[in-house]
Protein backbone atom coordinates (compact mmCIF):
# COMPACT_ATOMS: atom_id res chain seq x y z
CA UNK A 1 0.00 0.00 0.00
CA UNK A 2 1.02 3.52 -0.82
CA UNK A 3 2.29 5.50 2.68
CA UNK A 4 1.47 8.60 3.45
CA UNK A 5 4.29 11.12 4.40
CA UNK A 6 3.42 12.79 7.43
CA UNK A 7 5.20 14.38 9.72
CA UNK A 8 5.22 14.00 13.67
CA UNK A 9 4.50 16.39 15.64
CA UNK A 10 6.25 17.31 18.57
CA UNK A 11 3.33 19.20 20.87
CA UNK A 12 0.03 18.31 20.82
CA UNK A 13 -2.01 20.53 18.07
CA UNK A 14 -5.32 19.47 17.75
CA UNK A 15 -7.92 21.42 15.35
CA UNK A 16 -11.36 21.91 15.85
CA UNK A 17 -12.99 21.97 12.99
CA UNK A 18 -16.41 22.47 13.58
CA UNK A 19 -15.86 26.01 14.44
CA UNK A 20 -12.39 26.31 12.46
CA UNK A 21 -10.57 26.89 15.64
CA UNK A 22 -6.40 25.54 16.12
CA UNK A 23 -6.85 24.75 19.97
CA UNK A 24 -3.08 25.29 21.13
CA UNK A 25 -2.66 22.70 23.89
CA UNK A 26 0.39 23.56 25.99
CA UNK A 27 1.17 22.99 29.37
CA UNK A 28 0.24 25.28 32.44
CA UNK A 29 2.33 26.28 35.01
CA UNK A 30 0.75 26.26 38.22
CA UNK A 31 1.57 28.20 41.23
CA UNK A 32 -1.13 28.69 43.62
CA UNK A 33 -3.97 26.45 41.99
CA UNK A 34 -7.03 28.74 41.57
CA UNK A 35 -10.05 26.52 39.82
CA UNK A 36 -11.34 28.01 37.22
CA UNK A 37 -15.08 28.00 36.44
CA UNK A 38 -17.59 28.54 33.66
CA UNK A 39 -20.68 29.47 34.75
CA UNK A 40 -23.82 29.50 31.92
CA UNK A 41 -26.03 31.64 33.75
CA UNK A 42 -29.97 32.13 32.22
CA UNK A 43 -30.67 35.23 30.94
CA UNK A 44 -34.16 35.72 33.38
CA UNK A 45 -33.15 34.36 36.57
CA UNK A 46 -29.73 32.90 37.15
CA UNK A 47 -28.11 36.04 35.74
CA UNK A 48 -30.22 38.22 37.43
CA UNK A 49 -29.09 36.33 40.94
CA UNK A 50 -25.81 37.14 39.86
CA UNK A 51 -26.06 40.53 39.19
CA UNK A 52 -28.01 40.80 43.25
CA UNK A 53 -24.87 39.12 44.89
CA UNK A 54 -22.98 41.35 43.05
CA UNK A 55 -25.29 44.77 43.73
CA UNK A 56 -25.38 43.32 47.56
CA UNK A 57 -21.79 43.13 47.79
CA UNK A 58 -21.82 39.87 48.35
CA UNK A 59 -17.85 37.90 48.58
CA UNK A 60 -17.41 35.36 46.20
CA UNK A 61 -14.38 33.88 44.66
CA UNK A 62 -13.67 35.15 41.60
CA UNK A 63 -13.04 32.32 39.58
CA UNK A 64 -15.65 32.23 37.72
CA UNK A 65 -16.56 33.55 33.80
CA UNK A 66 -20.14 34.21 33.70
CA UNK A 67 -21.65 33.28 30.10
CA UNK A 68 -24.71 34.46 29.97
CA UNK A 69 -27.75 32.36 27.97
CA UNK A 70 -30.73 33.02 27.22
CA UNK A 71 -32.54 30.01 28.66
CA UNK A 72 -30.39 27.02 30.89
CA UNK A 73 -32.66 24.97 27.88
CA UNK A 74 -30.16 26.30 25.17
CA UNK A 75 -26.95 24.74 26.62
CA UNK A 76 -25.50 21.71 24.51
CA UNK A 77 -23.78 19.57 25.97
CA UNK A 78 -20.80 20.43 23.48
CA UNK A 79 -20.77 23.36 25.56
CA UNK A 80 -20.01 21.80 28.57
CA UNK A 81 -17.49 19.50 26.93
CA UNK A 82 -15.49 22.28 24.99
CA UNK A 83 -15.41 24.29 27.96
CA UNK A 84 -13.78 21.38 29.62
CA UNK A 85 -11.33 20.85 26.54
CA UNK A 86 -10.17 24.36 26.73
CA UNK A 87 -9.21 24.16 30.08
CA UNK A 88 -11.85 24.37 32.62
CA UNK A 89 -11.76 23.08 35.91
CA UNK A 90 -15.40 23.16 36.54
CA UNK A 91 -18.76 24.12 34.50
CA UNK A 92 -21.73 25.35 36.16
CA UNK A 93 -25.11 25.33 34.80
CA UNK A 94 -27.40 27.69 36.54
CA UNK A 95 -31.61 28.37 35.17
CA UNK A 96 -34.87 29.05 36.86
CA UNK A 97 -36.47 27.05 39.42
CA UNK A 98 -38.59 24.41 37.94
CA UNK A 99 -41.64 26.14 36.74
CA UNK A 100 -40.54 29.49 36.56
CA UNK A 101 -38.66 29.14 33.85
CA UNK A 102 -39.37 32.12 31.31
CA UNK A 103 -39.69 29.47 28.53
CA UNK A 104 -42.38 27.23 30.04
CA UNK A 105 -40.02 24.04 30.54
CA UNK A 106 -36.52 25.14 28.84
CA UNK A 107 -35.01 24.11 31.95
CA UNK A 108 -36.41 20.77 32.33
CA UNK A 109 -34.34 20.00 28.99
CA UNK A 110 -31.65 21.23 30.56
CA UNK A 111 -31.49 18.92 33.69
CA UNK A 112 -32.09 16.00 31.38
CA UNK A 113 -28.91 17.31 28.97
CA UNK A 114 -27.25 17.85 32.00
CA UNK A 115 -27.56 14.31 33.82
CA UNK A 116 -26.42 12.55 30.32
CA UNK A 117 -23.67 15.55 30.28
CA UNK A 118 -22.41 13.51 33.82
CA UNK A 119 -22.49 10.35 32.60
CA UNK A 120 -20.59 11.24 29.46
CA UNK A 121 -17.80 12.83 31.53
CA UNK A 122 -17.81 10.06 33.80
CA UNK A 123 -16.95 7.53 30.94
CA UNK A 124 -14.33 10.08 29.41
CA UNK A 125 -12.39 10.07 33.00
CA UNK A 126 -13.60 13.88 34.35
CA UNK A 127 -14.98 13.51 37.42
CA UNK A 128 -18.97 14.41 37.02
CA UNK A 129 -18.64 16.69 40.66
CA UNK A 130 -16.62 19.20 38.26
CA UNK A 131 -20.10 20.09 36.35
CA UNK A 132 -23.29 21.82 38.85
CA UNK A 133 -26.49 22.38 38.29
CA UNK A 134 -28.07 24.31 40.16
CA UNK A 135 -31.63 26.38 39.89
CA UNK A 136 -31.41 30.18 41.32
CA UNK A 137 -34.03 32.91 41.09
CA UNK A 138 -33.27 36.51 40.40
CA UNK A 139 -34.04 36.97 44.04
CA UNK A 140 -31.67 34.39 45.22
CA UNK A 141 -27.99 37.00 45.25
CA UNK A 142 -27.00 34.70 48.63
CA UNK A 143 -27.55 31.54 46.60
CA UNK A 144 -25.64 32.50 43.91
CA UNK A 145 -22.54 33.42 46.27
CA UNK A 146 -23.17 30.09 48.44
CA UNK A 147 -22.98 28.20 45.00
CA UNK A 148 -19.89 29.75 44.05
CA UNK A 149 -18.08 29.78 47.31
CA UNK A 150 -19.18 25.66 47.82
CA UNK A 151 -18.34 25.04 44.03
CA UNK A 152 -14.72 26.31 44.43
CA UNK A 153 -14.48 24.78 47.75
CA UNK A 154 -15.32 21.52 46.05
CA UNK A 155 -12.89 21.79 42.99
CA UNK A 156 -10.42 23.21 45.22
CA UNK A 157 -10.53 19.65 46.76
CA UNK A 158 -10.66 18.01 43.10
CA UNK A 159 -7.35 19.79 42.07
CA UNK A 160 -6.85 20.71 38.05
CA UNK A 161 -8.89 19.04 35.87
CA UNK A 162 -7.37 15.68 34.45
CA UNK A 163 -7.33 17.39 30.66
CA UNK A 164 -4.89 20.29 31.86
CA UNK A 165 -1.74 18.98 31.01
CA UNK A 166 0.36 20.50 34.37
CA UNK A 167 3.84 21.71 34.50
CA UNK B 1 3.43 20.38 -7.71
CA UNK B 2 1.22 21.87 -4.60
CA UNK B 3 -0.03 19.63 -1.52
CA UNK B 4 -3.46 19.54 -3.73
CA UNK B 5 -2.05 18.93 -7.57
CA UNK B 6 -0.18 15.72 -5.50
CA UNK B 7 -3.24 14.00 -4.12
CA UNK B 8 -5.05 14.94 -7.54
CA UNK B 9 -2.36 12.54 -9.18
CA UNK B 10 -2.32 10.28 -6.42
CA UNK B 11 -5.96 9.50 -6.25
CA UNK B 12 -6.43 9.78 -10.28
CA UNK B 13 -8.95 12.23 -9.50
CA UNK B 14 -8.19 14.11 -12.82
CA UNK B 15 -9.77 11.49 -14.79
CA UNK B 16 -13.35 12.49 -13.01
CA UNK B 17 -13.64 15.88 -15.12
CA UNK B 18 -13.30 14.18 -18.34
CA UNK B 19 -15.81 11.19 -17.64
CA UNK B 20 -18.57 12.29 -15.08
CA UNK B 21 -20.23 8.96 -14.95
CA UNK B 22 -19.81 9.97 -10.82
CA UNK B 23 -21.93 12.61 -11.16
CA UNK B 24 -24.86 10.70 -12.42
CA UNK B 25 -24.50 7.83 -10.14
CA UNK B 26 -24.08 9.95 -6.94
CA UNK B 27 -26.51 9.96 -4.20
CA UNK B 28 -26.39 13.66 -3.02
CA UNK B 29 -26.09 14.60 -6.95
CA UNK B 30 -29.45 13.23 -7.60
CA UNK B 31 -31.30 14.94 -4.45
CA UNK B 32 -29.09 18.22 -4.73
CA UNK B 33 -28.34 19.39 -8.52
CA UNK B 34 -26.09 21.94 -7.62
CA UNK B 35 -23.85 19.35 -6.15
CA UNK B 36 -21.59 17.33 -8.54
CA UNK B 37 -18.24 15.54 -7.70
CA UNK B 38 -16.04 16.64 -10.46
CA UNK B 39 -17.06 19.50 -10.24
CA UNK B 40 -14.99 19.30 -7.03
CA UNK B 41 -12.24 18.31 -8.57
CA UNK B 42 -12.17 21.01 -11.43
CA UNK B 43 -12.24 23.36 -8.54
CA UNK B 44 -9.59 22.00 -6.95
CA UNK B 45 -7.30 21.29 -10.10
CA UNK B 46 -7.54 25.62 -10.86
CA UNK B 47 -5.98 25.48 -6.81
CA UNK B 48 -7.78 29.08 -6.24
CA UNK B 49 -7.37 29.71 -2.78
CA UNK B 50 -10.77 31.44 -2.92
CA UNK B 51 -12.79 28.92 -4.84
CA UNK B 52 -11.55 26.49 -1.99
CA UNK B 53 -12.50 28.87 1.30
CA UNK B 54 -15.84 29.41 -0.53
CA UNK B 55 -17.01 25.66 -1.75
CA UNK B 56 -19.09 23.99 0.57
CA UNK B 57 -19.50 20.75 -1.54
CA UNK B 58 -16.74 19.72 -0.16
CA UNK B 59 -18.61 18.91 2.86
CA UNK B 60 -21.98 17.66 0.88
CA UNK B 61 -20.18 14.87 -0.33
CA UNK B 62 -21.37 11.89 2.16
CA UNK B 63 -17.87 9.69 1.44
CA UNK B 64 -20.43 6.74 0.60
CA UNK B 65 -18.01 5.58 -2.36
CA UNK B 66 -20.57 4.81 -4.74
CA UNK B 67 -18.43 7.16 -7.11
CA UNK B 68 -15.34 4.98 -6.42
CA UNK B 69 -17.21 1.15 -6.75
CA UNK B 70 -18.45 2.35 -10.39
CA UNK B 71 -15.75 4.38 -11.33
CA UNK B 72 -13.90 3.11 -14.33
CA UNK B 73 -10.87 5.00 -14.59
CA UNK B 74 -10.59 3.66 -10.34
CA UNK B 75 -10.31 7.07 -9.12
CA UNK B 76 -10.10 7.11 -5.51
CA UNK B 77 -12.91 9.83 -5.29
CA UNK B 78 -13.36 9.72 -1.56
CA UNK B 79 -9.43 9.53 -0.92
CA UNK B 80 -9.39 12.55 -2.89
CA UNK B 81 -11.97 14.12 -0.87
CA UNK B 82 -10.62 13.06 2.40
CA UNK B 83 -7.28 15.15 1.70
CA UNK B 84 -9.04 18.14 0.06
CA UNK B 85 -10.86 18.66 3.46
CA UNK B 86 -7.53 18.62 5.34
CA UNK B 87 -6.58 21.55 2.83
CA UNK B 88 -10.05 22.94 2.82
CA UNK B 89 -10.34 23.57 6.96
CA UNK B 90 -6.66 25.15 6.69
CA UNK B 91 -7.54 27.70 5.00
CA UNK B 92 -10.34 28.24 6.80
CA UNK B 93 -13.23 26.28 5.30
CA UNK B 94 -15.22 24.42 7.85
CA UNK B 95 -18.21 21.89 7.85
CA UNK B 96 -21.51 22.10 9.94
CA UNK B 97 -21.10 20.02 12.53
CA UNK B 98 -24.04 17.62 14.05
CA UNK B 99 -24.68 18.97 18.25
CA UNK B 100 -22.79 21.59 17.46
CA UNK B 101 -19.45 19.57 17.51
CA UNK B 102 -20.23 17.47 20.51
CA UNK B 103 -19.03 14.10 18.83
CA UNK B 104 -15.90 15.40 18.04
CA UNK B 105 -15.18 17.63 20.60
CA UNK B 106 -16.17 13.99 22.73
CA UNK B 107 -13.22 12.14 20.78
CA UNK B 108 -10.72 14.88 21.02
CA UNK B 109 -10.88 14.71 24.62
CA UNK B 110 -10.63 11.07 24.91
CA UNK B 111 -7.11 11.31 23.33
CA UNK B 112 -5.95 14.31 26.20
CA UNK B 113 -3.85 11.85 28.16
CA UNK B 114 -6.27 11.54 31.46
CA UNK B 115 -7.27 8.41 32.64
CA UNK B 116 -10.50 7.43 31.30
CA UNK B 117 -13.36 5.02 32.61
CA UNK B 118 -13.83 3.57 29.36
CA UNK B 119 -14.83 0.41 29.99
CA UNK B 120 -17.68 1.94 32.21
CA UNK B 121 -20.30 -1.39 31.05
CA UNK B 122 -17.64 -4.05 31.78
CA UNK B 123 -19.93 -6.05 34.90
CA UNK B 124 -18.54 -8.82 36.46
CA UNK B 125 -20.16 -11.71 34.59
CA UNK B 126 -17.78 -10.41 32.05
CA UNK B 127 -14.78 -11.98 30.89
CA UNK B 128 -11.88 -10.39 30.07
CA UNK B 129 -8.56 -10.16 30.51
CA UNK B 130 -4.81 -7.90 29.93
CA UNK B 131 -3.36 -9.49 27.94
CA UNK B 132 -4.04 -12.14 24.61
CA UNK B 133 -4.27 -12.42 21.74
CA UNK B 134 -7.44 -11.17 20.42
CA UNK B 135 -7.70 -7.65 21.37
CA UNK B 136 -11.25 -6.20 21.19
CA UNK B 137 -11.62 -2.34 19.72
CA UNK B 138 -14.73 -1.37 21.33
CA UNK B 139 -14.82 2.44 19.18
CA UNK B 140 -17.02 4.90 21.02
CA UNK B 141 -20.09 2.82 20.65
CA UNK B 142 -20.95 3.12 24.28
CA UNK B 143 -20.02 6.54 24.35
CA UNK B 144 -22.86 7.46 21.38
CA UNK B 145 -24.94 5.67 23.39
CA UNK B 146 -25.03 8.66 26.02
CA UNK B 147 -24.34 11.06 23.78
CA UNK B 148 -27.72 10.10 21.85
CA UNK B 149 -30.04 8.42 24.68
CA UNK B 150 -32.85 9.78 23.54
CA UNK B 151 -32.24 7.85 19.64
CA UNK B 152 -30.34 4.87 20.32
CA UNK B 153 -30.25 4.06 23.68
CA UNK B 154 -29.21 0.25 22.69
CA UNK B 155 -25.59 1.41 21.34
CA UNK B 156 -24.55 1.43 25.02
CA UNK B 157 -25.37 -2.64 25.32
CA UNK B 158 -22.80 -2.93 21.97
CA UNK B 159 -19.79 -3.53 23.81
CA UNK B 160 -20.65 -5.89 26.64
CA UNK B 161 -22.88 -7.77 24.07
CA UNK B 162 -19.89 -8.83 22.26
CA UNK B 163 -17.56 -9.63 25.05
CA UNK B 164 -20.65 -12.25 25.88
CA UNK B 165 -20.75 -13.45 22.26
CA UNK B 166 -16.86 -14.01 23.03
CA UNK B 167 -16.98 -15.59 26.38
CA UNK B 168 -19.74 -17.82 25.04
CA UNK B 169 -17.12 -19.33 22.26
CA UNK B 170 -14.70 -19.62 25.19
CA UNK B 171 -12.75 -16.48 24.34
CA UNK B 172 -11.57 -13.61 26.70
CA UNK B 173 -10.76 -10.66 24.73
CA UNK B 174 -8.00 -8.16 25.45
CA UNK B 175 -10.20 -4.44 25.95
CA UNK B 176 -8.17 -1.59 27.27
CA UNK B 177 -9.10 1.61 29.22
CA UNK B 178 -6.30 3.28 27.77
CA UNK B 179 -8.18 3.03 24.08
CA UNK B 180 -8.65 6.16 22.31
CA UNK B 181 -11.43 6.99 19.85
CA UNK B 182 -10.33 5.91 16.52
CA UNK B 183 -9.85 9.42 14.81
CA UNK B 184 -12.30 8.54 11.78
CA UNK B 185 -14.09 11.37 12.40
CA UNK B 186 -11.39 13.71 12.90
CA UNK B 187 -10.02 12.80 9.45
CA UNK B 188 -12.92 12.81 7.68
CA UNK B 189 -13.73 15.86 9.08
CA UNK B 190 -10.52 17.89 8.09
CA UNK B 191 -8.61 17.43 11.07
CA UNK B 192 -5.29 15.48 10.07
CA UNK B 193 -2.95 16.02 13.04
CA UNK B 194 -5.86 15.32 15.83
CA UNK B 195 -6.42 12.02 13.48
CA UNK B 196 -2.58 11.41 14.26
CA UNK B 197 -2.46 12.30 17.40
CA UNK B 198 -5.33 9.18 18.42
CA UNK B 199 -3.81 6.86 15.88
CA UNK B 200 -0.28 7.17 17.93
CA UNK B 201 -1.96 6.50 21.07
CA UNK B 202 -4.10 3.39 19.55
CA UNK B 203 -1.17 1.34 18.14
CA UNK B 204 1.07 2.05 20.76
CA UNK B 205 -1.51 0.84 23.10
CA UNK B 206 -1.91 -2.34 21.24
CA UNK B 207 1.05 -3.15 20.64
CA UNK B 208 1.48 -3.14 24.81
CA UNK B 209 -1.32 -5.99 24.90
CA UNK B 210 0.61 -8.18 22.37
CA UNK B 211 -2.43 -8.84 20.74
CA UNK B 212 -2.13 -10.73 16.83
CA UNK B 213 -5.81 -10.13 16.22
CA UNK B 214 -8.18 -6.76 16.58
CA UNK B 215 -11.65 -7.90 16.39
CA UNK B 216 -13.79 -4.10 15.45
CA UNK B 217 -17.41 -4.29 16.01
CA UNK B 218 -17.69 -1.04 14.11
CA UNK B 219 -17.25 -0.50 10.70
CA UNK B 220 -15.21 2.90 10.93
CA UNK B 221 -12.97 1.46 13.16
CA UNK B 222 -12.22 -1.20 11.03
CA UNK B 223 -12.32 1.28 8.02
CA UNK B 224 -9.62 3.50 9.83
CA UNK B 225 -6.99 0.82 11.08
CA UNK B 226 -7.01 -1.55 8.05
CA UNK B 227 -6.93 1.62 5.31
CA UNK B 228 -6.09 5.24 7.26
CA UNK B 229 -3.84 3.58 9.75
CA UNK B 230 -1.76 1.39 7.05
CA UNK B 231 -1.80 4.01 4.80
CA UNK B 232 -0.05 6.10 6.86
CA UNK B 233 2.07 3.63 9.27
CA UNK B 234 2.47 0.64 6.79
CA UNK B 235 1.65 -2.37 7.42
CA UNK B 236 0.21 -2.86 10.92
CA UNK B 237 1.97 -6.19 12.86
CA UNK B 238 -1.03 -7.51 13.76
CA UNK B 239 -4.79 -8.86 11.89
CA UNK B 240 -7.66 -6.57 11.61
CA UNK B 241 -10.79 -8.44 11.71
CA UNK B 242 -14.43 -7.14 11.29
CA UNK B 243 -16.17 -9.04 14.36
CA UNK B 244 -18.98 -10.68 11.74
CA UNK B 245 -15.74 -12.48 9.87
CA UNK B 246 -14.12 -13.32 13.76
CA UNK B 247 -17.79 -15.10 14.58
CA UNK B 248 -18.59 -16.87 11.18
CA UNK B 249 -14.91 -18.52 12.35
CA UNK B 250 -16.43 -19.09 15.45
CA UNK B 251 -19.36 -20.44 14.19
CA UNK B 252 -17.71 -22.79 11.43
CA UNK B 253 -15.63 -24.28 14.57
CA UNK B 254 -18.98 -24.88 16.01
CA UNK B 255 -18.35 -22.59 19.47
CA UNK B 256 -21.44 -20.91 18.93
CA UNK B 257 -25.33 -21.94 18.88
CA UNK B 258 -28.22 -20.27 18.34
CA UNK B 259 -32.27 -20.08 19.49
CA UNK B 260 -34.80 -20.86 17.06
CA UNK B 261 -36.74 -17.86 16.01
CA UNK B 262 -39.03 -16.59 13.32
CA UNK B 263 -38.23 -13.35 13.00
CA UNK B 264 -37.63 -11.92 9.76
CA UNK B 265 -34.65 -9.23 9.45
CA UNK B 266 -33.18 -7.16 6.64
CA UNK B 267 -29.50 -6.19 6.10
CA UNK B 268 -28.49 -2.60 5.64
CA UNK B 269 -24.96 -2.54 4.40
CA UNK B 270 -22.87 0.08 6.32
CA UNK B 271 -20.90 2.07 3.61
CA UNK B 272 -17.44 2.02 5.56
CA UNK B 273 -17.85 -2.48 6.12
CA UNK B 274 -19.02 -2.89 2.77
CA UNK B 275 -18.15 -0.24 -0.25
CA UNK B 276 -15.19 1.01 1.50
CA UNK B 277 -13.99 -2.37 3.16
CA UNK B 278 -15.16 -5.17 0.51
CA UNK B 279 -17.50 -7.25 3.68
CA UNK B 280 -20.67 -8.22 2.09
CA UNK B 281 -20.90 -11.63 2.42
CA UNK B 282 -19.98 -12.42 6.12
CA UNK B 283 -23.28 -10.59 7.43
CA UNK B 284 -25.58 -12.10 5.56
CA UNK B 285 -23.36 -15.69 6.22
CA UNK B 286 -23.56 -14.74 9.75
CA UNK B 287 -28.39 -14.43 9.17
CA UNK B 288 -27.71 -17.45 7.76
CA UNK B 289 -25.80 -19.45 10.20
CA UNK B 290 -28.64 -17.80 12.53
CA UNK B 291 -31.30 -19.70 11.22
CA UNK B 292 -32.95 -15.96 10.76
CA UNK B 293 -35.49 -15.25 8.09
CA UNK B 294 -33.28 -13.25 5.53
CA UNK B 295 -34.87 -10.98 3.10
CA UNK B 296 -32.63 -8.27 0.50
CA UNK B 297 -33.27 -4.99 -0.13
CA UNK B 298 -33.99 -3.39 -3.79
CA UNK B 299 -30.53 -1.83 -3.48
CA UNK B 300 -28.23 -3.95 -1.64
CA UNK B 301 -24.54 -4.42 -1.70
CA UNK B 302 -22.11 -2.45 -3.87
CA UNK B 303 -25.24 -0.61 -4.59
CA UNK B 304 -26.76 0.11 -1.08
CA UNK B 305 -28.31 3.52 -0.29
CA UNK B 306 -26.49 5.59 2.54
CA UNK B 307 -27.41 6.71 5.63
CA UNK B 308 -26.52 10.40 4.49
CA UNK B 309 -24.27 11.63 7.22
CA UNK B 310 -20.79 11.37 7.56
CA UNK B 311 -18.50 12.10 10.59
CA UNK B 312 -21.20 13.98 11.83
CA UNK B 313 -20.52 16.42 9.44
CA UNK B 314 -23.19 18.48 7.38
CA UNK B 315 -26.75 16.67 8.53
CA UNK B 316 -29.36 18.35 5.83
CA UNK B 317 -32.31 18.27 3.59
CA UNK B 318 -30.29 15.87 1.61
CA UNK B 319 -29.35 13.15 4.15
CA UNK B 320 -32.96 13.56 5.58
CA UNK B 321 -33.61 12.31 1.92
CA UNK B 322 -31.44 9.56 1.33
CA UNK B 323 -32.54 8.38 5.26
CA UNK B 324 -36.34 7.96 4.24
CA UNK B 325 -35.35 6.59 0.68
CA UNK B 326 -33.34 3.57 2.67
CA UNK B 327 -36.47 2.72 4.92
CA UNK B 328 -38.91 3.12 2.72
CA UNK B 329 -37.23 0.12 1.40
CA UNK B 330 -36.38 -1.84 3.97
CA UNK B 331 -40.32 -1.16 5.02
CA UNK B 332 -41.26 -2.56 1.82
CA UNK B 333 -39.09 -6.08 2.31
CA UNK B 334 -41.67 -7.09 4.95
CA UNK B 335 -38.80 -7.42 7.10
CA UNK B 336 -39.56 -6.66 11.15
CA UNK B 337 -36.67 -5.04 11.35
CA UNK B 338 -33.41 -3.94 10.13
CA UNK B 339 -30.11 -4.57 11.20
CA UNK B 340 -26.74 -2.55 10.62
CA UNK B 341 -23.65 -2.99 11.94
CA UNK B 342 -22.46 0.81 12.15
CA UNK B 343 -23.58 2.77 15.40
CA UNK B 344 -23.83 5.54 13.25
CA UNK B 345 -26.43 4.81 10.89
CA UNK B 346 -28.25 3.21 13.68
CA UNK B 347 -28.39 6.69 15.20
CA UNK B 348 -28.76 8.49 11.97
CA UNK B 349 -32.32 6.22 11.19
CA UNK B 350 -33.70 6.42 14.43
CA UNK B 351 -33.11 10.20 14.36
CA UNK B 352 -35.62 10.04 10.98
CA UNK B 353 -37.90 7.84 12.84
CA UNK B 354 -37.99 10.04 16.19
CA UNK B 355 -38.98 12.86 14.42
CA UNK B 356 -42.38 14.19 14.96
CA UNK B 357 -43.47 15.66 11.59
CA UNK B 358 -42.44 13.66 8.70
CA UNK B 359 -42.57 14.31 4.57
CA UNK B 360 -44.28 11.04 4.64
CA UNK B 361 -46.39 9.47 6.16
CA UNK B 362 -45.04 6.83 9.17
CA UNK B 363 -46.48 3.53 8.46
CA UNK B 364 -44.26 3.71 5.21
CA UNK B 365 -41.01 3.53 6.73
CA UNK B 366 -41.78 2.96 10.31
CA UNK B 367 -39.14 0.26 10.59
CA UNK B 368 -36.83 -1.28 13.62
CA UNK B 369 -33.81 -0.24 12.53
CA UNK B 370 -31.13 -2.21 15.59
CA UNK B 371 -27.71 -2.56 15.74
CA UNK B 372 -25.96 -6.36 14.47
CA UNK B 373 -23.75 -7.04 17.77
CA UNK B 374 -27.13 -6.85 19.67
CA UNK B 375 -28.85 -8.77 17.46
CA UNK B 376 -26.59 -11.63 17.27
CA UNK B 377 -26.13 -11.18 21.62
CA UNK B 378 -30.36 -11.85 21.73
CA UNK B 379 -30.37 -14.86 19.48
CA UNK B 380 -27.43 -17.00 21.17
CA UNK B 381 -28.27 -20.19 23.10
Amino acid sequence: MLQRGYHQQTFHQRADTCNGRVLPRGGEILTAFEPRIVAFCCNWCSYAGADLAGVSRLQYPPSARIIKVMCSGRLEPQFILKAFELGADGVLVAGCHIGDCHYIAGNEKAKVRVEMTKELLDVLGVDSRRLRLEWISAGEGTKFADTMNNFTKELEELGPSPLKEVI
Amino acid sequence: MTKIEEFIEETGAFDCVECGKCTSLCPVANINSDFAPRLIVVKAQEGLESEIKRDKDIWSCITCEICNDMCPYEVDFSGFIQRMRVEAVGMGNVPVCSEAGAVQTMQRITGMGQKQNRLAWLTDDLKVSDKGDVYYFTGCAYQLGILFNDKAPELKEIPANVVRIMNAAGIEPVVSNKEVCCGHDQLWSGDEVGFIDLMEQNVEMIKETGAKKVVFSCPEGFRTFNIDYQGFLGDLDFEILHISEFLMNLIDEGKLEFKETDETVTYHDSCRLGRHAGIYDTPRDLLDAMGVEFVEMASSQEKALCCGVNAFTNCNEASRQLQMMRLLEAKQTGAETMLAFCPKCVIHYNCLLSMEKMPIEREKIDIKVKDFSNFVAEHMK
